[in-house]
This record gives C-alpha cells, sequence and structure tokens, in this order.
C-alpha cells in the first residue's frame, strides 16, 4: 500500500511540474510534507541540500531519497519510476505526433518561433545558476578559469566539472 | 533492476544484428537517414555517463548532450536537437527526463526512449541510495560542499556556452534575435514559465513565421 501511494504521489508531482528542477519543490512540499506527512521540513531542506551536491535532477533525487527513507531501496526506485512516468508518457505522445508530421509547413512555422525562444531559455537558465553561483571573487575566478577551459582550450564538459570541482576543494575548504 | 538492464542490452545486440538484413524495421523515427544509427547499448550508456555528470541542475545536460551526441556522435543534427529541447521544455517533468525520452525515440523509438531514460536516471538513483544509507557523514563534509562550490561557477560558463552553440545555427536575423531576447528577460527577469514562453513563440511562428527558417 504504501507503495503505491509512493508511485502515486511522486506522479502527481511529476505530471504538475512545469520548468523542472526548483520548480518542483514547492509541489514535493505541498504533496510530501503537509499532504502525506511523510517528512518534516528540516528532512526535505537536507535533501534538497544532498540533491545540490549530487547527480541527476532534483526532482529524481527527491523521489528516490523520500521513497528510501520510507519503504527501503525498492521504495526508493518505485517513486522514482513515479516521478519519471507521466514525462515518458507526455514526451513520447509529443513525440510520435511531431514525427507524423514532420512535413507539415504548420509545424515548420511553429518550430520557426520555438527554436529562437528556446535559446533565449537556455541562456535565461545560465543567468539563474550565475545569481546563486557567482557571489564573491573567489567564485568570478573559477568561472573565468572554466571559461579559458570551455571557449579556448575546448575541453569536454565533463573534465571542466572535474577539474572546477577540485579547484573548488583547494579554495574553499 | 541491473539484471534486467543487462538483459535488455543483449536483446539489443540481436535486433542491431538482425537489423542489417532487414533495414526498414529498426530505421530512425526521425532526423537525418544519413545520420550514424545509435544501437540500444550504445544509447543506455551515453545516457547513463550524461546522467552522472548532470551536476548542479537539469540544464547541464544541455552541454553534455550537444558534446557527447550532437557533436562526438553526430546522432542528432543541430536544428532537430533544438526542436527537441523545445519540446522538453514545454512538457510537465525534470528537463533531463523528458530530453532524454525525447532523443531515445528519435533514435531508437519506443525501446530507444526506455533505454535512454533508464540510463540518464539509474546514476542518481544509485547514489542517492548510498547517501541516503550515509546522510550524516556525507552532508557535513566539507570537501563535498567545497568541490560543488567550485563546480557551480563552471555550470555557469557550461549553459551560456550551450546557448551560444545552439544559438548559432538558429537565431540569424534580428527577429530571431529580438525573440530569444525577450525569452530570455522573460524567463530570468520577469520570472514567466518556460512553458508559457515556448508555447508563446510556438503561436507566434503558426500565425506570423518566422525569417526563412524552413523545417
Amino acid at each position: 500500500m504504501i507503495l503505491l501511494n509512493l508511485y502515486l504521489s511522486f506522479a502527481k508531482v511529476g505530471l504538475f511540474t512545469f520548468g523542472g528542477g526548483y520548480a518542483m519543490l514547492p509541489l514535493i512540499e505541498s504533496e510530501i510534507i503537509h499532504g502525506r506527512g511523510w517528512l518534516t521540513v528540516r528532512e526535505f531542506t537536507d535533501i534538497v541540500a544532498i540533491a545540490e551536491v549530487t547527480p541527476g535532477p532534483i526532482a529524481v533525487n527527491s523521489a528516490t531519497f523520500v521513497g528510501y527513507r520510507l519503504a527501503g531501496a525498492v521504495g526508493g526506485i518505485v517513486a522514482t519510476l513515479g516521478v519519471v512516468t507521466p514525462s515518458v508518457i507526455i514526451v513520447l505522445a509529443l513525440a510520435m505526433l511531431a514525427s507524423r508530421f514532420e512535413n507539415s509547413d504548420r509545424l515548420a512555422r511553429v518550430k520557426s518561433g520555438m527554436r529562437p525562444a528556446v535559446v533565449g531559455l537556455i541562456a535565461a537558465a545560465a543567468f539563474s545558476v550565475a545569481r546563486v553561483a557567482l557571489v564573491d571573487s573567489k567564485s568570478m575566478m573559477i568561472a573565468a578559469a572554466a571559461a579559458v577551459l570551455v571557449f579556448w582550450a575546448k575541453l569536454d564538459p565533463i573534465v571542466v566539472l572535474a577539474i572546477s570541482g577540485l579547484l573548488g576543494m583547494l579554495i574553499f575548504s | 533492476m541491473r539484471r534486467s538492464i543487462i538483459i535488455e542490452g543483449d536483446k539489443s545486440m540481436d535486433s542491431t544484428s538482425t537489423s542489417d538484413s532487414g533495414r526498414k524495421i529498426d530505421k530512425p523515427v526521425g532526423g537525418d537517414q544519413n545520420r550514424p544509427r545509435a544501437s540500444l547499448a550504445a544509447l543506455f550508456w551515453t545516457f547513463l555517463r550524461i546522467g552522472a555528470f548532470t551536476i548542479g541542475g537539469g540544464y547541464v545536460m544541455v552541454p553534455l548532450i550537444q558534446r557527447d551526441i550532437v557533436e562526438r556522435r553526430g546522432w542528432i543534427g543541430k536544428r532537430d536537437f533544438v526542436d527537441i529541447l523545445a519540446v522538453s521544455q514545454t512538457a510537465p517533468g525534470p528537463l533531463a527526463v523528458n530530453t532524454s525520452v525525447y532523443v531515445g525515440y528519435t533514435l531508437r523509438g519506443i525501446r530507444g526512449a526506455m533505454a535512454a531514460v533508464v540510463g540518464c536516471i539509474l546514476p542518481s538513483i544509485i547514489i542517492i541510495l548510498v547517501v541516503a544509507a550515509l546522510f550524516d557523514q556525507i552532508s557535513s563534509s566539507n570537501y563535498v560542499r567545497a568541490a560543488f562550490a567550485g563546480i557551480r561557477p563552471a555550470v555557469v560558463v557550461l549553459i551560456a556556452s550551450a546557448a551560444i552553440k545552439i544559438g548559432r545555427p538558429v537565431v540569424r536575423s534580428r527577429v530571431e534575435l529580438a525573440l530569444a531576447a525577450a525569452a530570455m528577460i522573460l524567463v530570468a527577469f520577469v520570472r514567466v514559465s518556460p512553458a508559457l514562453v515556448v508555447t508563446a513563440a510556438a503561436v507566434y511562428g503558426l500565425l506570423v513565421g518566422v525569417g526563412g527558417t524552413k523545417g
């Protein structure tokens, strides 16, 4: 029963979150903390902190963690499946629809408007991360070093992430 | 979990070898027919690698996919990738999950979508299960916090470089530049939902059409 409830609650979180990432947190808060009483606010804050320093989407991380706390590893997996199910179904449906109308003139016009907007959205994401990431001269220096690695040395993004993590350990600890 | 993936991997080997005789069955759903074909196992491993390094928010995935799948593997064209991102940002759910489902579907149909999404979320499931067991030691580790404080500024640079790379073939006229700038300002500073902005831009494109970007 707890597994079914976990699945359904996180499916709801997955279904009603637009914009991903932090947009998901208020919904998790209302559904999991206030709605179900599965977590305290304090535990939730800890989960967010953990989700920030581990790989993966914050929604997936939260689902795995809450599921694990309530029903062990199986609970973690069930809650995670719940949070991704709506995405998988909806995106598959949209992808099938798009491939059916591949040569449509109208779809080409729709895409012509969407493409520049997507570029703007990615730039906006850089700004919102910058707001919390570039806070002092040390973080600015790391960003400058990363810019050299990305634009001049043209290193793989994964290598850049690893180097900046090491830089962080040297500078901040 | 692990076991079922290994079985899935074996099946993919089979379907790859049989598909050489019966090509039509396995052709990609969308995109360019001349591009190299992705095996299910390669799709899974590529997304596993991407999932393991999506640190600091779902958008980090954009430069990672750009490098691995668009530039290195050549599985998807630059323009097709922008279209995939448009849908991924409009649909509900985590961006990383939506993008992997769409990329996987484009390359290998529904099985491709499953291989990509499982690859993408498996690293975070495993890591969080380990973290949950060792919660207190990890959350209070100064080294972990310091490493992340170093990663965050780099994430800004990586996302900005993705915006430039992805923007180059897409933003070529003044109207397109204005649309991109408007979308950026609305989302970053006015805090309008990305899904709303993409939908509005789609409607604008349908009604008015934007500078010669056909197909």
